[in-house]
C-alpha cells in the first residue's frame, strides 16, 4: 500500500499560493551558498546558547536541534481557521478543568467516565473546590497539530501544563530575519515577536484578587540543570521578570516573597516550569527540594496565582484526550473545528482486540509517555518488535492507546542532495487569561530522515520557522 | 460529652535552623456531632499565615517562623462538645468526589495478603454497611495493637505481614482492603479520649469508608468501634502522610527530633 502525502508547497506541478515567492528564493540558492548559510545559522544558534531538547525528551543537553532554513508557510485564511479551532479547544479544556474541580457536570452527565478523571494521577485532590483567578487552569496551551490535506488538520495531543519550545518559535524567526532580510521584504509575514508581551499581559491578568497593584511576576525554574533552562531564562529576559528557583522564594504572612538585595518583595504571579509534585513539600512530595514550602496554602487562600494551575494535567492525559471534542460540544455548544485523531483505548476489550490485530498499521503510545519514547510505529517496526510490543500491551492494556499512522503533510526541506519533502507537525502556543490570544505562528517540527514520520528531536527531528502570510 | 485537649508537638534541632514553615490541619472538623467551645493553635515565636478551608472540608493554617531557632513548639488547646453520630459523618461540607479515594498511595498499595484479607473479611456480609463492619473487625483481628512494632513509613502490606501495629497501620490496612473492594476509603486523623491506659493513642487515627446512602462512615479497627463521643475529627487524606495534622519544613542542615504530648480528657460537668 502506498500512501499519498499532502505536499504543502506543490499541488502536482503547480506551486501552492502560500509558497509562491519561495520558489525563486529556493532556486537562487546554489549548494555552496546554502551550506554557508546553514553554517551561519548554526553559529548563530550556538552563540545564543539555545541547545536544549524540546519537550523534555532527554538526550544530550548540549546538542543543537537542527534548524532547517526552508520556512513552513500558511495563508491568512488557513491560519484563521486553525486559530479559531485552537482557541476553541483551549476554552473547552479550561472549562473542563474548572468543572472537574467543581461540580463535575460532565461526569454527572455521563459524557466522560468518572474513573478517567477522579482516579487519574494528575487529578489533584488538593485543589478540588478551588477556582483560580478568571477560572483559568491552563494559561499556556500547546496543541500539537498535524495536517493531512488542504483542509484537514488533526490534533495529536494537548499540552496544558507547561509546554516548552516557544523559544524556538521566536529564535527561528529572529535568525531567519537576520540571514534572509530580503525574504521578509518580498513576503508580508505576520510577526511573532509580540509573544512575550502577550504572555506578560496574560500572566498579569490572572493576578489574585488580593493584588492591588501592578502584579509582580516571576518564572520559577527547577534550575540550570533542567533541559529547558535556556527557555526559562530567555522568557524571563524578554518579559523583564525575575527568573527564580525555589530557594529564592519563601512564604510568610499568607503571601509569597522573593529574596532580593533590597529586601523581600511580594510575588503575585508565578509562571512555574516545575511539575505539580515538586511545587510544595508540605502538600505534595515531602522530599522535594525544588519547590517552595507552604506555597500551596498561599495559593489556595488566594495570595498568589500559579500558572499553570496545579491539577491542570488531568486535561491533557492521553486517555482524556479522546473526550476533548465532547468537551467542546458540552461546554461551548459548538462543533469542534479541529478533529481528534481516531484513538483506540487498549483498556477497552473491543479496542484491544482491534489494536492487537492491526499493530503493523498503528502507532501505539503509552498513556503517560512523551517525547516519542515507549512508542511503537507499526509500519516502521520489525515483526519481532511488534511481537515484543504486543506482549507489553497485553500485560497492561490500560496503559496504551493506539492511533492510525497519519499521513503527515510534507514541506520542502534542505537536505544533502538539495531540497526534498519532509514530514512536519505544528505546535502553536495559545495564551489564556482575561482574553484568549495566539500569535500567528508556532513551532514546526520536521522529521529530517527521509520517509520518517517521527518529528521528535530525540529521534532525528529538526525545527523550521513558521510563517503566516498577511493578506 | 465535653472533651478537653492539650496537644504539644515539639521539634528540636541539633543546630539552629534558619527558619521553618508549617501547614497545620489541627482544627476540629465542622460537622454534626462535634462543636468547638474553644480552640487555640499557637506556634511559639511563629507568624500565622494563610488560613482556609480546603476542598475536603479541613481547616488549614500556615505558620512560619524566622530563625535562628533550635526548637519549634506547636501547641493546641481547646474544648469540644461531642454527640454520638454512630460514626456517620453528617453536616460536613466538602467538594472532593468520593471516587478520588479509590486511588492507591505508596502506603496503601495492594498486595496478595491484603486481597485475601479483604475477600475473607466480607464473607457472608449482607449489604455495604455490614461489609464495612466485618472488614474493620477482620483488620483488628489480623493486626494486633503493639506500639513500637512499626514506624511512620510502614505500609499496609508490611503491617499486615507483621501482624502488629498501631492505629495508623490499622487504618492503612482497612483503607487498602476497602479500596480493593472498590469502596472509597480515607485516612482520618483526630483525637481520642481513651482513658489513662492508652495515653499513646490520644493522637489517634482511623478510617472512613464511603457507604452509598449514608455517606462517609468512620471505623476504628484499633478499638473495634465506630467513632463516638470520645472522638474528635480533625481532617482526612488518602493516607497518613496526606492527612497529617502537622506538615513542616525547617531550613538548615540539621537533625530533627520530635516530642509529642497529648492529653484528651472528659470534662467533669
Amino acid at each position: 500500500m502506498t500512501t499519498t502525502y499532502f505536499n504543502e508547497m506543490y499541488d502536482g506541478g503547480a506551486v501552492r499560493p502560500p509558497y509562491a515567492r519561495l520558489q525563486d528564493w529556493m532556486q537562487s540558492m546554489p549548494a555552496e551558498l546554502r551550506q554557508m548559510k546553514q553554517a551561519e545559522a548554526e553559529t548563530l544558534f550556538r552563540r545564543i546558547g539555545i541547545t536544549f531538547a524540546v519537550y523534555g525528551e532527554g538526550g544530550d543537553p548540549d546538542r543543537l536541534i537542527p534548524f532547517d532554513m526552508f520556512p513552513r508557510v500558511f495563508l491568512q485564511e488557513e491560519w484563521r481557521r486553525l486559530e479559531r479551532g485552537i482557541k476553541q479547544r483551549a476554552r473547552a479544556l479550561n472549562a473542563f478543568l474548572v468543572d472537574v474541580y467543581g461540580r463535575g457536570e460532565i461526569v454527572r452527565a455521563g459524557r466522560i467516565p468518572s474513573r478517567l478523571v477522579y482516579r487519574n494521577e494528575a487529578y489533584e485532590k488538593a485543589v478540588a473546590g478551588f477556582v483560580p483567578p478568571r477560572g483559568v487552569y491552563s494559561h499556556i496551551v500547546g496543541i500539537d497539530i498535524v495536517r493531512t490535506g488542504p483542509n484537514d488538520f488533526y490534533v495529536l495531543e494537548d499540552n496544558c501544563r507547561t509546554p516548552s519550545g516557544v523559544s524556538y518559535m521566536l529564535e527561528n524567526r529572529e535568525i531567519m530575519m537576520r540571514m534572509f532580510p530580503g525574504l521578509f521584504q518580498s513576503n508580508r509575514i505576520e510577526p511573532v515577536d509580540g509573544y512575550s508581551d502577550l504572555l506578560r499581559r496574560t500572566l498579569a491578568s490572572v493576578a489574585p484578587a488580593k493584588c492591588d497593584r501592578d502584579p509582580v511576576i516571576v518564572i520559577l525554574t527547577p534550575g540550570h540543570f533542567n533541559s529547558a533552562y535556556y527557555e526559562h531564562s530567555f522568557l524571563a529576559d524578554l518579559m523583564g521578570v525575575e527568573l527564580v528557583e525555589g530557594a529564592d522564594l519563601f512564604v510568610e504572612h499568607g503571601f509569597v516573597w522573593m529574596r532580593t538585595t533590597e529586601g523581600p518583595k511580594k510575588v503575585d504571579v508565578i509562571y512555574r516550569r516545575i511539575d505539580d509534585s515538586f511545587l510544595d513539600p508540605l502538600c505534595f512530595r515531602p522530599d522535594s527540594m525544588l519547590g517552595v514550602p507552604g506555597l500551596m496554602d498561599v495559593y489556595r487562600s488566594g495570595g498568589v496565582t500559579i500558572c499553570s494551575a496545579p491539577g491542570a494535567g488531568v486535561a491533557d492525559d492521553k486517555a482524556v484526550y479522546t473526550f476533548v471534542p465532547d468537551m467542546v460540544r458540552f461546554y461551548l455548544g459548538e462543533e469542534p473545528i479541529l478533529q481528534n485523531v481516531p484513538t483506540w483505548q487498549c483498556g477497552k476489550a473491543d479496542d484491544l482486540k482491534h489494536v492487537l490485530a492491526n499493530l503493523p498499521e498503528l502507532v501505539v503510545k503509552e498513556v503517560h509517555g512523551s517525547g516519542g519514547y515507549g512508542m511503537l510505529v507499526g509500519p516502521k517496526a520489525t515483526k519481532e518488535q511488534i511481537a515484543v510490543f504486543a506482549d507489553r500491551i497485553k500485560a497492561d492494556p490500560g496503559n496504551y492507546i493506539a492511533q492510525p499512522t497519519l499521513a503527515l503533510s510534507t514541506v520542502p526541506t534542505f537536505v544533502d542532495e538539495g531540497v526534498a519533502p519532509r514530514h512536519v507537525d505544528l505546535r502553536p502556543y495559545c495564551l489564556v487569561g482575561e482574553r484568549i490570544e495566539l500569535v500567528p505562528g508556532g513551532l514546526t517540527r520536521v522529521a529530517l530522515t527521509e520517509g520518517s514520520l517521527v518529528v521528535n528531536s530525540s529521534q532525528g527531528g529538526g525545527v523550521k520557522d513558521t510563517w503566516v502570510l498577511a493578506e | 460529652m465535653i472533651l478537653s485537649v492539650t496537644h504539644v508537638t515539639t521539634y528540636r534541632y541539633d543546630a539552629p535552623v534558619r527558619g521553618a514553615v508549617q501547614s497545620l490541619r489541627l482544627t476540629p472538623s465542622l460537622c454534626d456531632g462535634q462543636r468547638v467551645i474553644r480552640w487555640q493553635i499557637g506556634v511559639e515565636g511563629g507568624m500565622r499565615g494563610a488560613a482556609f478551608r480546603d476542598g475536603a472540608g479541613d481547616w488549614i493554617e500556615s505558620w512560619s517562623l524566622r530563625g535562628p531557632a533550635t526548637e519549634i513548639a506547636v501547641s493546641v488547646s481547646g474544648e469540644v462538645a461531642t454527640t454520638d453520630m454512630a460514626g456517620v459523618l453528617r453536616g460536613h461540607r466538602e467538594q472532593v468526589p468520593p471516587e478520588v479515594y479509590l486511588r492507591d498511595t505508596a502506603s496503601t498499595r495492594s498486595e496478595a495478603g491484603l486481597v485475601d484479607l479483604a475477600h475473607a473479611g466480607i464473607e457472608g456480609a449482607t449489604g455495604a454497611l455490614d461489609r464495612a463492619h466485618r472488614l474493620a473487625a477482620a483488620v483488628a483481628e489480623a493486626v494486633a495493637y503493639k506500639p513500637g512494632a512499626t514506624e511512620a513509613h510502614t505500609t499496609a502490606a508490611e503491617a499486615l505481614a507483621l501482624g502488629e501495629g498501631v492505629c495508623q497501620d490499622h487504618a492503612h490496612v482497612l483503607i487498602a482492603c476497602a479500596r480493593l473492594l472498590e469502596t472509597p476509603a480515607r485516612y482520618v486523623s483526630g483525637y481520642l479520649e481513651a482513658g489513662s491506659d492508652m495515653a499513646q493513642e490520644a493522637a489517634h487515627a482511623w478510617a472512613e469508608l464511603w457507604i452509598e446512602g449514608l455517606g462517609w462512615v468512620g471505623f476504628d479497627p484499633a478499638n473495634a468501634c465506630c467513632p463516638d463521643t470520645r472522638y474528635i475529627r480533625l481532617g482526612s487524606g488518602l493516607d497518613a502522610q496526606d492527612a497529617a495534622p502537622v506538615r513542616g519544613v525547617a531550613r538548615g542542615r540539621v537533625t530533627e527530633s520530635l516530642d509529642v504530648s497529648v492529653a484528651v480528657a472528659a470534662v467533669q460537668q
